[in-house]
């Protein structure tokens, strides 16, 4: 592959207490593309994503070895401030999880934690955050309604402009559609293939379709092992391995 | 795990299967026809084609229905779009056998222009090319139809040769001249089949290896993913 990494994973091994979870994965997101990882249920792929934010590291008893750089940097190391790089490296979870506050405070809520205060900037990162995530049209003359009020789409859409108007460099996706109805499902998945214009994407997926869609590499995983990785379209019409055959095509998993 | 999507790719297996059956078989008939004189032999090839016409819509409804319903992957997929391209294939070679047997309706209104030889010969490669394409299919085997396509050539020789000799006999006598062209455009329409049971071959190698060997391109360097 030529293009250019954006997160290179290097020798990746994570284990829960003695249990491991990924068992020494390496691979590189290219920048500007829409990576996903696909797999069957406790392959690890949610397990893999997490480390990209280092969100397992609230769970006890956690261990990782190797190496995960973003932009030639080791996430991992010491001097590495974890809030610091969950601002870079944003994440949008499984079921729309908005603050229970308003649609326009959801979105402000990083900014202000971030100490910005300019009421005039605020707005205009709002604003520009909605309309990228496209839902603009549908809020802005209800920007002080609940954010509960939306629909489950809706919500997720808006945790999509809340990751965004930090300005991230990367956007994590745990299962972002598995929540939300099919039409809502195709418009996330629309909106993900036009954000990798600014974003380097990396999605967890268990729907095979959803991957052949909005990516341009697919990483298959199982049992914590990383078994093929490559261009979305080759992997889906030629996988060049015979699990990754079995699994896409539905004759286990 | 044996998935019910198997038995839905059985029942297109099978269905290609009788189409190919036929359309060799066309082939078979329409050669003899001229070979034996024999008009009966004429009306089953036309009976023939019809049936293979059927059995090719038949497939490319099976297959849009699958794609649509199953979206396929990896293997599946390309053993459907290889399917739809092996059908229109076969449905070709019956028109083929089809116009060999148009051009025998002529050739049985007047006497021989000569015993034939490289015509049956032909016929016969040309036919063994189609039944070894398919079961390359039947069979995913690459080799079978790598080899198939090595003999495309030889089938192009003996057309050649007969072109060659007809227009010696056109030459010498311009009274054999309806006869000699009829004969030369079944020579044609045989080396047609024969790209046709080429194109199978190259398909089934898409479909093992994932890989287009068309046109050359390989040889000529050019990506091809």
């Amino acid at each position: 592959m030529t293009e250019p990494a954006k997160i290179e994973i290097r020798d990746l091994s994570f284990y829960y207490g003695s249990k491991q979870a990924l068992k020494s994965i390496s691979l590189a997101c290219p920048a500007n593309r829409v990576t996903a990882v696909i797999g069957p249920s406790g392959c690890g792929k949610s397990t893999f994503i997490r480390t990209l934010n280092r969100m397992n590291d609230v769970i006890p008893g956690v261990r990782v070895e190797g190496r995960i750089l973003i932009d030639g940097e080791d996430i991992n190391a010491p001097e590495v401030d974890v809030i610091d790089l969950r601002r870079r490296v944003g994440m949008v979870f499984q079921k729309p999880n908005p603050f229970p506050k308003s649609i326009f405070d959801n979105v402000a809520y990083g900014l202000r934690i971030n100490g910005l205060r300019n009421a005039r900037r605020i707005e205009e990162i709002v604003e520009k955050s909605l309309r990228e995530a496209a839902l603009w049209d549908e809020v802005k003359d209800r920007l002080g309604d609940n954010a509960f009020a939306l629909s489950g789409g809706q919500q997720q859409r808006l945790c999509i402009a809340r990751a965004m108007a930090v300005e991230p460099e990367v956007i994590l996706f745990d299962e972002p559609c598995s929540a939300i109805d099919p039409i809502a499902t195709a418009r996330i998945e629309d909106l993900i293939q036009k954000l990798k214009m600014s974003y380097t994407v990396v999605i967890v997926t268990h729907n095979m379709q959803q991957a052949a869609r909005v990516s341009d590499f697919t990483a298959f995983m199982m049992l914590g092992d990383l078994i093929e990785f490559g261009r979305t379209d080759v992997l889906f019409t030629n996988p060049a391995n015979k699990l990754t055959e079995d699994y896409i095509t539905g004759r286990f998993g | 795990m044996e998935r019910h999507f198997d038995e839905e790719l059985k029942d297109l297996k099978e269905k290609l299967l009788r189409m190919a059956g036929l359309a060799e078989d066309s082939i078979a008939k329409a050669v003899k026809a001229i070979k034996d004189r024999d008009e009966a032999l004429v009306r089953q090839v036309f009976e023939q084609e019809e049936k293979i016409n059927l059995i090719e819509i038949e497939i490319d409804e099976v297959c849009l229905r699958l794609l649509a319903l199953r979206q396929p992957m990896a293997g599946d997929l390309r053993f459907i779009t290889s399917a739809m391209k092996i059908g229109s294939e076969l449905e070709r070679i019956g028109d083929q056998s089809v116009n060999i047997a148009e051009r025998t309706i002529e050739l049985l209104k007047v006497p021989p222009l000569k015993p034939l030889i490289d015509i049956p010969h032909m016929a016969g490669l040309a036919q063994a090319m189609v039944v070894d394409s398919i079961n390359a299919f039947i069979n995913r085997d690459a080799d079978l139809a790598r080899r198939i396509c090595e003999r495309d050539d030889e089938v192009d020789q003996i057309n050649h040769q007969v072109f060659r000799e007809l227009l010696t006999y056109m030459m010498e006598d311009p009274a054999t001249i309806s006869r000699a062209v009829e004969l030369i455009l079944i020579g044609r329409h045989l080396e047609r089949i024969a790209d046709h049971a080429t194109n199978i071959g190259e398909d089934v190698i898409y479909l093992v290896k994932g890989k287009s060997i068309k046109h050359h391109i390989e040889e000529r360097g050019c990506k091809t993913s």
